[in-house]
Order: C-alpha cells, then sequence, then structure tokens
C-alpha cells in the first residue's frame, strides 16, 4: 500500500516521462514565462512610459504604473506623425501590394503545380535566385526606371513591382502556392474539364476555393512584411509621403519641424507612445488573426 | 490521334505560360534588367545631370576605388563585421527556435497564449520599432558588461575580431527578436511527426532524451536549412544593417554616385553568396555525418 504511494508521488512529481511530470512541467513553463519576458518586457516598458506625464518621467519612485493615465504623449505623437493621414497612406501601400502580390504569385505558384510545361526547372531557379539576390543589387536601376515612369515619390513605386510579382520576398509565396496546389487532387480538376470547365475557370472555381488557407497566409505575411519594410520604401517614397514607419525613424526631425504644437520638449515618453501608435495596427490584425499566422504555415505545406 | 495529343500539350503549354505571363514581364522589366543595367553600372562612370543620366564605361574603376578610398574601406569593414556576426549570429537564432518551438509543442496549458508571445517577433519586425527597442536598453544584459565580459573579449581576441563578437554580446537579446519565423517552422515541422513514433520508441525503452535527439532532431534537419537560409536573407536585408546603409547612402554622395554604390552592392552579393555556400556544407557535412552513423 505504502509501495503504491511512493509510485503515485513519483508519478506525480516525475511522471511516466519527462514532460508529463510535475517538475518537468513546470520547467518547461518556467523557461517559457522567462524567455516570453524578453518579448513582453519592452512592451510592457514602452506602454508604461508612453502613459506618462513629465513629473512622473522625472519621479524615480515611478517605475512601472504611472500616478494617473496621461494621454498627452499620445495627442503629440499623433501630430507629429499626423497619424490619421499617414496611416491611410501606409495602408495604401501595405494592403495593396499585399493583395496584388498574393493574386500575382497565386497565378504562377498555380501554373507551376498544375502544368508540367518545359522551361519549368528554370523559372524555379530563376524564382529562388530572386529570393538569394539582395534587392540592393538591382534596386538603383529600379530608381532610374521609376524616376523615368515619374512614378517616384508616389504609391504606384511599391505597387507596381507587386502587382507584377517582383515585390517583398516574391519568392517565399510562389512557393507556398505551388506546395499548396501541388497537393489538391487532380481528379477534381480532370473532372471539371470533362464538365467544358475551362483552365481558367477551374482555376477560380476549384482551384481558389480550396486554397483559402494559403491566400491567408500568403496575404498575412505580405501585409506584415510591407508594413514593416523601411529601407526600399524610404528609397522610393521618399520624403514628401511618408509612412508610418518612415515617421518613426526619423521621429526627432518630424518632432521639431511640427514644433510650436507642444511647448515640451521630444522625451522618451512621447517616443515611446508614437512607437505603440506604430505597432498598434498590425498588432489588432495579429490578435484577430493570431492562429493563422502558425495554421497557415503548417496547413501550406511549407514543411513537405 | 497523335495530332489531338499534340494538340493537348500545346494548349496546356499556352494555358500555363498565360497564367505565369504576369511574373515573367514583371520579372523581365522589374527584376532581369535592371539586374544587368546594374552591371553595368558597377562598371561605370554614372553622372546624373539635367538631362538624365551620362553613363561612361570605366572598366573596374568603381571595384578600385572600394579598395582605395575611405569610404570603401568603411563599407568594407561593415561587410566583414557582417560576416562575422553572422556566423554566430545563425546557430544562435536557429538553436533558440529549435528550444522554443520544441518547448512550445509541449502539451501545456495556455498555449495559445505563449504562442501569442513568441510569435510578437514576426510582426513586430521593422527597422526603427527595433531600435526603438534597443535605444530602451531592453535589449542588453546589463550584467554582460558590468561583470567585465566586454573587456575580456576585447583583451582576448585581436581588434577586428572582437569588435563584433562583442556586438553579438551586447545585441543578445535583440537576435533573438529574430527568431520569430524561424519558431514558426520548427513548429510546423513538430506538428508534422507522427506521434506514434515517440510512442514506438517509449516502448523500446527511450527516454525523452533519447527520442529528442533520435526523433525530433532528425525530423527537423531538413527545416533547418531553409531556417539558416531565411535567417541570413533576412539579416542581411535588415534595415539597420550597416552595410546596405551604405549602399544607399552613395548612391547620391558628390564623390561616388550610381556606380560605386552598384559595385559595392555587387561586393556585398558575392560576401552573402560566400555566406550562404558555407553555410551549405557545414549543413551538407552534418547531415552526412548523421547518415553514416
Amino acid at each position: 500500500m505504502k509501495k503504491i504511494n511512493k509510485m503515485k508521488i513519483r508519478h506525480f512529481f516525475m511522471g511516466k516521462s519527462f514532460n508529463d511530470g510535475f517538475i518537468g512541467k513546470l520547467s518547461i513553463y518556467l523557461l517559457l514565462i522567462i524567455i516570453g519576458f524578453v518579448y513582453i518586457y519592452p512592451l510592457l516598458k514602452m506602454f508604461a512610459y508612453s502613459l506618462k506625464d513629465l513629473e512622473d518621467l522625472v519621479n524615480p519612485t515611478v517605475q512601472w504604473i504611472p500616478t494617473k493615465v496621461y494621454l498627452g504623449n499620445y495627442k503629440i505623437s499623433f501630430i507629429v506623425l499626423n497619424y490619421g493621414m499617414t496611416l491611410i497612406f501606409s495602408l495604401l501601400v501595405t494592403l495593396v501590394p499585399a493583395v496584388l502580390q498574393t493574386i500575382t504569385t497565386s497565378l504562377i505558384g498555380y501554373a507551376l503545380a498544375k502544368f508540367k510545361v518545359r522551361g519549368r526547372t528554370i523559372i524555379f531557379a530563376i524564382i529562388l535566385l530572386t529570393y538569394l539576390l539582395p534587392v540592393q543589387v538591382y534596386m538603383i536601376p529600379r530608381y532610374v526606371l521609376f524616376d523615368q515612369l515619374g512614378i517616384l515619390e508616389t504609391a504606384w513605386a511599391i505597387i507596381l513591382p507587386a502587382l507584377f510579382g517582383q515585390g517583398l520576398s516574391s519568392a517565399i509565396f510562389i512557393l507556398i502556392f505551388y506546395q499548396f496546389f501541388r497537393m489538391q487532387p487532380k481528379a477534381l480538376d480532370e473532372s471539371a474539364e470533362i464538365d467544358g470547365a475551362n483552365a481558367f475557370q477551374t482555376f477560380i472555381k476549384i482551384g481558389v476555393p480550396l486554397a483559402g488557407p494559403a491566400y491567408l497566409t500568403a496575404f498575412l505575411f505580405s501585409f506584415v512584411w510591407y508594413w514593416n519594410e523601411t529601407y526600399v520604401s524610404s528609397l522610393f517614397i521618399g520624403s514628401d509621403l511618408y509612412t508610418l514607419q518612415l515617421k518613426l525613424f526619423n521621429f526627432t526631425s518630424q518632432f521639431n519641424m511640427a514644433q510650436g504644437i507642444s511647448e515640451q520638449a521630444l522625451n522618451e515618453a512621447i517616443r515611446y507612445s508614437a512607437t505603440i501608435l506604430i505597432i498598434l495596427p498590425v498588432l489588432l490584425v495579429y490578435v484577430v488573426m493570431q492562429k493563422w499566422f502558425v495554421e497557415g504555415i503548417d496547413r501550406t505545406g511549407i514543411t513537405g | 490521334m497523335k495530332n489531338k495529343v499534340m494538340k493537348r500539350k500545346t494548349r496546356e503549354t499556352l494555358i500555363a505560360w498565360s497564367f505565369m505571363s504576369v511574373w515573367v514581364l514583371g520579372f523581365l522589366i522589374f527584376t532581369m534588367i535592371p539586374i544587368f543595367t546594374s552591371l553595368y553600372y558597377s562598371l561605370s562612370d554614372v553622372v546624373l545631370s539635367g538631362e538624365g543620366i551620362i553613363v561612361t564605361f570605366t572598366g573596374f574603376d568603381n571595384y578600385a576605388q572600394v579598395f582605395s578610398s575611405a569610404e570603401g574601406f568603411n563599407f568594407l569593414r561593415s561587410v566583414s563585421d557582417f560576416a562575422i556576426e553572422i556566423l554566430f549570429k545563425v546557430p544562435i537564432i536557429t538553436v533558440f527556435a529549435i528550444i522554443i518551438a520544441v518547448l512550445l509543442n509541449q502539451k501545456i496549458k495556455a498555449r495559445g497564449f505563449f504562442r501569442a508571445i513568441y510569435f510578437l517577433p514576426v510582426i513586430i519586425a521593422s527597422g526603427p520599432v527595433i531600435s526603438q527597442l534597443i535605444n530602451q536598453g531592453a535589449a542588453t544584459i546589463p550584467q554582460i558588461e558590468e561583470l567585465g565580459f566586454i573587456n575580456l573579449i576585447n583583451e582576448t581576441f585581436n581588434e577586428g575580431l572582437a569588435r563584433p563578437i562583442a556586438n553579438i554580446f551586447s545585441e543578445l537579446i535583440v537576435i533573438l527578436w529574430f527568431s520569430g519565423v524561424q519558431i514558426l517552422l520548427f513548429i510546423a515541422a513538430l506538428q508534422k511527426i507522427d506521434k506514434a513514433t515517440y510512442e514506438a520508441a517509449m516502448i523500446d525503452g527511450a527516454g525523452v532524451w533519447e527520442s529528442f535527439w533520435k526523433i525530433t532532431i532528425p525530423s527537423l534537419s531538413s527545416m533547418v536549412l531553409v531556417s539558416v537560409v531565411f535567417t541570413i536573407i533576412n539579416l542581411a536585408t535588415f534595415s539597420e544593417n550597416e552595410a546596405i546603409q551604405h549602399i544607399k547612402n552613395n548612391m547620391f554622395a558628390l564623390e561616388t554616385g550610381f556606380g560605386f554604390s552598384s559595385a559595392i552592392a555587387w561586393l556585398y552579393f558575392i560576401v552573402l553568396a560566400i555566406i550562404l555556400a558555407v553555410f551549405f556544407l557545414i549543413f551538407k557535412g552534418f547531415s552526412k555525418d548523421r547518415g553514416r552513423k
């Protein structure tokens, strides 16, 4: 009787194997919490700081929780970033390229998966190469080209390459679609063909609806990557039309330009409130679509 | 009959190319022609004037300038720093991502909550935001400096090595912000492993440790290469990367311009290709080793 109890206790703490015993579980939780703190800590700190007014900022006893919720920093950031207009423009150069890039890459991904035509291997090789070739190599001639087309410093400079499948990380999305369409049973296409559908009808009626997860994944990653991109957009969009990210990058000069709006000097709290405002849109998308980031990757069969 | 088969084949080819046409056209206009133009620029003196651009072929002048001018020296130094840093960062990110993926794949409560936290770096990965995080001091482990760790590094290695290595330690936490997508990739790979394999191993008397090394790690190995390539490209094109800043800054600099910028862009690509090749060979050697066992 006593022996069984001992075993029970042992099983409770150690488990039948390491990862289902109490100690194993505890160490998994501890590790996850401690390391997770690395990501949460700066965000929480930024958020706490952004709510502090000047008094709280200089008060050494106020570390984490401000004495009162002060939204003045956000007000200033709102004006400095010109948040409304800039947000609309940022969405224009984020959402539109993301949608267009998703459509174009799905077309070529579909063709590569369904039709075994000559030249397919070459196309594949080129796609992989475009992924490995950093944009820095060909962005100067692109800059000249856009200049000649007169679309420099307009949203077209970002949208046009995306429309033609030459946008940000296009190669990855083509591969996602290729993997996904390849897994669709051929019998479905054949039956559609027997029913008299042509290739485009088959694509629209059968290919696309079945590829929902791939489309969602490609769109989400496109959206996030375009949102976070600053290197190329700072070159092509330039100084007149700023995205939110670029305004944050040049926050000090933006703040000085907008001076007079606040009598306050630029401080950390204002800076952090601006940062929070800039990650807010993607954060919202993330909260709503969180599970698709994981399931999408899983279902699109990148791993296959 | 034969005629019909042929026809079907031609039709399929036509359909396939029409699906690919938008991309192919885009590739020619926005990528291929620019690649060759850039190669030509790198061998030329490019002057912007009121009437347009004047391109004069000068051979390898720009490349020679990289190795002889102060600006070129700065560029080369940031590239070599980058190359050394990446040799350390890639293994750190890969191992970290595998560990987190394995932990997140356990049967734990609030798994959704933990995943939500660990995927934050996937969405908060822009240069300006990350540099805000760095500014704020949330990026360093204070103990590293307090304990004189940096001094130790400076004393042990020669100057060229010490700077990048010290950078890695002072940026240890920032590095973790670059592992979001890699964690996703490894979780996806882990979910593909059949649970029955683990059960079978357990019945045969394998412990958790053995299962991890004999089942989990081998089934992740193909994903390691994907993750490594992604990490290298991601770090190489990250907007705060000093080497690529040089490329952009020189575009409009008085003494250098488009030609010089194109030349250093190509040099950068060559270094990147070498780094990729090195990791590829290491990886190949590693998996061959496993095969022999």
